[in-house]
């Protein structure tokens, strides 16, 4: 790559959204005939900076430059116009128009003022014939399986703009074999020149196929390094933050009386689901946090939602307190004594337009059953009482719960939980997109509540958080439960290593 | 083999054939030119309407206001010629003017300020009923030399029918509509908003331009539709044609298309006008039944279409899994 130049190069790039930061002054370039990985966890910034570089959101600060001259699309047209295409992960093309009505929406070839659908088949058969695909660009779209979705939208998006292309987590249900498919389609693109941008969380594949990466964190830029000269432990360490000191861990006394406990009253034993997460083994024990760490697609949120019964497990057997139970709903997990806060707090957790008494009161009904409905007084009462001892604010309890800050919202979903009195309560990534003061109050509850005996599962992506509150950690890779650390082991050196050390017996 | 995408309409197609077939078994009679001639003019306006609603259907959306739209055209014109004494073309011009901006003000409405199709319409509904009302609330008879050369054209078929000037209009408003929707770029986006309209904003569908195109080109073929009930009942009348949004609506679903947008035929909402008129027929050869049968028997169909929908969707997903399960 010697004769290769910046392609496209962002500076300082920064965006806020309602008052809170996205992307804060973040650098990136593109080389001709380059592919680029860009990673970060959930959140931390990678689709805004895509975003904003495709057009479909405005910068509110920094300058890009597009063959060395300033541009700043508008919009997706806009950004096609000039050269930078893009596939998105979800919405990509319309299943239901044809393969070659799609390629050519908004350019059919025209005949005498009608489009020209000969000719439209024509052009479909020799584009898709240059990328290895002969397939009936009459059928439908939704035909075909999604990786020929995912080529039909890589070369309409080449075809249509033809500088840069931006991929968004291509792979993700993909086999590996259709992988491999795409691979060698992005590897001939790249020897034509084209700058490719790939957002993808399978580490393996970014060494695969890339050249160079930029890792973003918390809206901020970590670094962009060559891929050749990154060994993956400090690939993943730029990632996950490397500002992991030792947190002095104030339970570590409790922890001997935790693992004096015998027997753990809830136990999973080869507790799996295919295509999900791969049998495991977990015990959980009376004031204990069990934590469960992975980088994203890991298979953490599928963890929780085993547990919690929202999949159903097909192997394997949970116990409680010596008797199977057989966890198929949320429902039998509530019944249970199980609560479970979601990751996706906005879509899964909260009732936007319910008052916060109402959302507080959700789960407590839930279990009572729906034929002894809480008195409004009740409910009143529970709230009053919840938002005093949890400092909700403002302290208002009818007001409608989407116009509390993020923090307040986690705090009345716990809230709703600790009603129901659980015995095991699963928090997904609890401390996502709150503010700090209220980032330390949920770890100082957390502490709290599993000194009163309560049991906790606690994914995170903050490893740092992870080793601060939990007594055991579980790390996860590729679906699978690798490692559990526990007591001096249990640091995020460590935790990182395990990581990085099933990622690379997979690749060998 | 068929695509599944046109399974719908095929069936449509089968129905209508099946239920002539039988019909024809009954009542010898009803295979003949005048019968056919008589349901292409009696369904003329009602089908125009259904072309623009078979538009907006397609992209996903929904037009309540067309029934009161073709009473306040009708309205509006027989007031203009018959109490004014302005020339019929100048009045039809004005109507249809007048009715494409309703619907286009109403697109700009329902893309720009993100309000549901169906309260935009249902608020152009009432405004629109309201306005005829204000015009008048008699039936105003309407009679003028260049309305009488209209009604009184046609071209004769063997046997007696009559292919009237109505019936050809609606021919041609079905024949252009195909046209658009199939072979133009407008008809291109039209689907393609109805598939997914975030997909096709990220495709570079001109999505406003194209909503405000649907919903002012249904308001015109309402104001075309209002014209050409106008001629056939030579009045107008401000409490005309309620419910005629609704009876559109059924023959664009009878017709194949996807309630939810993005597959249908304007082919097939031609059928399910047909479909529709035959069972009118159908009572009134049969002169026992009540003419609520129509309602009840168009009714049974919805219901058959929407499952029939709903099953090829199923079907098709399921096909896909397991094809999904194969490779794997």
């Amino acid at each position: 790559m010697s004769d290769s130049y910046s392609l496209l190069e962002a500076r300082g790039i920064g965006k806020t959204f309602l008052g809170i930061t996205a992307l804060d002054g973040v650098d990136f370039s593109l080389n001709r005939g380059e592919i680029h990985a860009l990673l970060g966890e959930n959140g931390a910034g990678k689709s805004t900076l895509i975003k904003i570089l495709t057009g479909v959101y405005s910068r509110d600060r920094g300058t890009m430059q597009l063959d060395g001259s300033d541009v700043t699309p508008a919009n997706v047209a806009e950004a096609q116009a000039l050269g930078i295409g893009t596939v998105y992960q979800e919405v990509n093309l319309l299943e239901n128009l044809t393969v070659a009505e799609n390629l050519f929406l908004g350019r059919q070839p025209h005949r005498f003022g009608l489009i020209d659908r000969r000719e439209m088949r024509r052009r479909s058969k020799a584009l898709l014939a240059r990328y290895g695909l002969d397939i009936d660009v009459d059928a439908l779209l939704s035909s075909y399986s999604v990786a020929v979705r995912q080529i039909v939208a890589i070369a309409r998006a080449v075809d249509l703009s033809g500088k840069v292309l931006v991929l968004d987590e291509p792979t993700a249900s993909l086999d590996s074999h259709e992988v491999e498919m795409l691979f060698s389609v992005l590897r001939r693109l790249r020897e034509e020149g084209l700058g490719i941008i790939i957002i993808t969380h399978f580490l393996n594949q970014v060494y695969a196929i890339a050249d160079r990466v930029t890792v973003l964190r918390n809206g901020r830029l970590v670094g962009t390094r060559k891929l050749s000269e990154l060994p993956q432990l400090e690939l993943i360490s730029m990632m996950l933050g490397r500002e992991l000191q030792h947190i002095t861990r104030e339970h570590q006394a409790q922890d001997e009386t935790v693992a004096a406990t015998a027997e753990a009253p809830i136990r999973f034993a080869n507790y799996g689901k295919r295509g999900s997460v791969a049998p495991f083994d977990l015990d959980i024990r009376p004031g204990e946090v069990v934590g469960i760490a992975g980088l994203l697609g890991s298979g953490r949120t599928e963890t929780a939602f085993l547990l919690f019964g929202i999949d159903r497990a097909d192997s394997g057997t949970a116990t409680i307190d010596g008797q199977p139970v057989s966890l198929t709903s949320p429902e039998a997990a509530i019944v249970n004594g199980f609560g479970f806060c979601p990751e996706e707090r906005k879509t899964d957790g909260i009732i936007g337009d319910f008052s916060v008494a109402d959302n507080i009161a959700l789960a407590l009904q839930a279990r009572q059953g729906w034929s002894k409905p809480i008195s409004s007084r009740e409910k009143h009462a529970l709230a009053e009482s919840f938002i005093k001892s949890l400092d909700i604010r403002p302290p208002d309890a009818n007001r409608p719960i989407k116009f509390l800050s993020g923090g307040n919202q986690q705090k009345a979903i716990l809230a709703r939980w600790l009603a129901t009195e659980p015995r095991l309560l699963i928090l997904d990534e609890p401390t996502r997109g709150i503010d700090i003061g209220a980032h330390a109050e949920i770890l100082k509850m957390i502490e709290r509540l599993c000194s009163e005996g309560m049991s906790l599962v606690v994914i995170s992506s903050e490893l740092e958080e992870l080793t601060a509150v939990a007594h055991r950690v579980i790390v996860l890779s590729d679906r699978r439960h690798v490692a559990e650390l526990s007591g001096d082991a249990l640091t995020a050196d460590n935790i990182m290593q395990a990581i990085a050390t099933s990622a690379r017996t997979e690749a060998a | 083999m068929i695509h599944t995408r046109n399974l719908p309409f095929v069936t449509t197609l089968g129905i209508f054939v099946i239920a002539y077939a039988l019909c024809i078994l009954q009542f010898p009679n009803m295979l003949s030119t005048r019968v056919i001639g008589n349901l292409l003019t009696d369904n003329a306006f009602l089908g125009i309407a259904a072309v623009g609603m078979t538009f907006v259907i397609l992209s996903g959306g929904i037009d309540l206001s067309i029934g009161s739209v073709i009473a306040f055209t009708s309205v509006f014109v027989a007031v203009l010629v018959g109490s004014l004494g302005v020339h019929p073309l100048a009045a039809f011009a004005a109507v249809l003017v007048i009715s494409t901006l309703f619907g286009s003000l109403m697109g700009a409405m329902i893309r720009y300020l993100g309000i549901p199709p169906f309260v935009v319409t249902l608020a152009g509904m009432f405004l629109a009923r309201g306005a005829a009302y204000l015009i008048s609330t008699e039936s105003v008879p309407i009679s003028h030399e260049v309305i009488d050369t209209i009604q009184g054209f046609y071209f004769r078929f063997p046997g007696g029918g009559r292919l009237t000037a109505l019936a050809m209009l609606m021919l041609l408003v079905f024949v252009v509509g195909a046209f658009v929707a199939g072979r133009t770029r407008f008809g291109a986006n039209v689907y393609a908003i109805g598939g997914s309209e975030q997909s096709a904003e990220l495709m570079g569908v001109p999505v406003g331009p194209t909503t405000i195109g649907i919903y002012a080109l249904s308001g015109f073929l309402s104001g075309l539709s209002g014209i050409a009930y106008t001629l056939y009942t030579s009045s107008g009348y401000s409490l005309a044609t309620v419910g005629v949004e609704l009876d559109a609506i059924a023959a664009v679903v009878i017709g194949g298309t996807l309630l939810t947008g993005g597959v249908g035929l304007v082919a097939g909402t031609f059928v399910g006008i047909l479909i529709q008129g035959l069972i009118q027929t159908y009572i009134v050869f049969d002169g026992t039944l009540s003419s609520w049968w129509t309602k009840i028997v168009i009714g049974i169909l919805l219901f058959i279409f929407i499952v029939l929908q709903r099953g090829i969707i199923w079907y098709s997903n399921r096909r896909l899994a397991e094809g999904r399960l194969r490779e794997v």
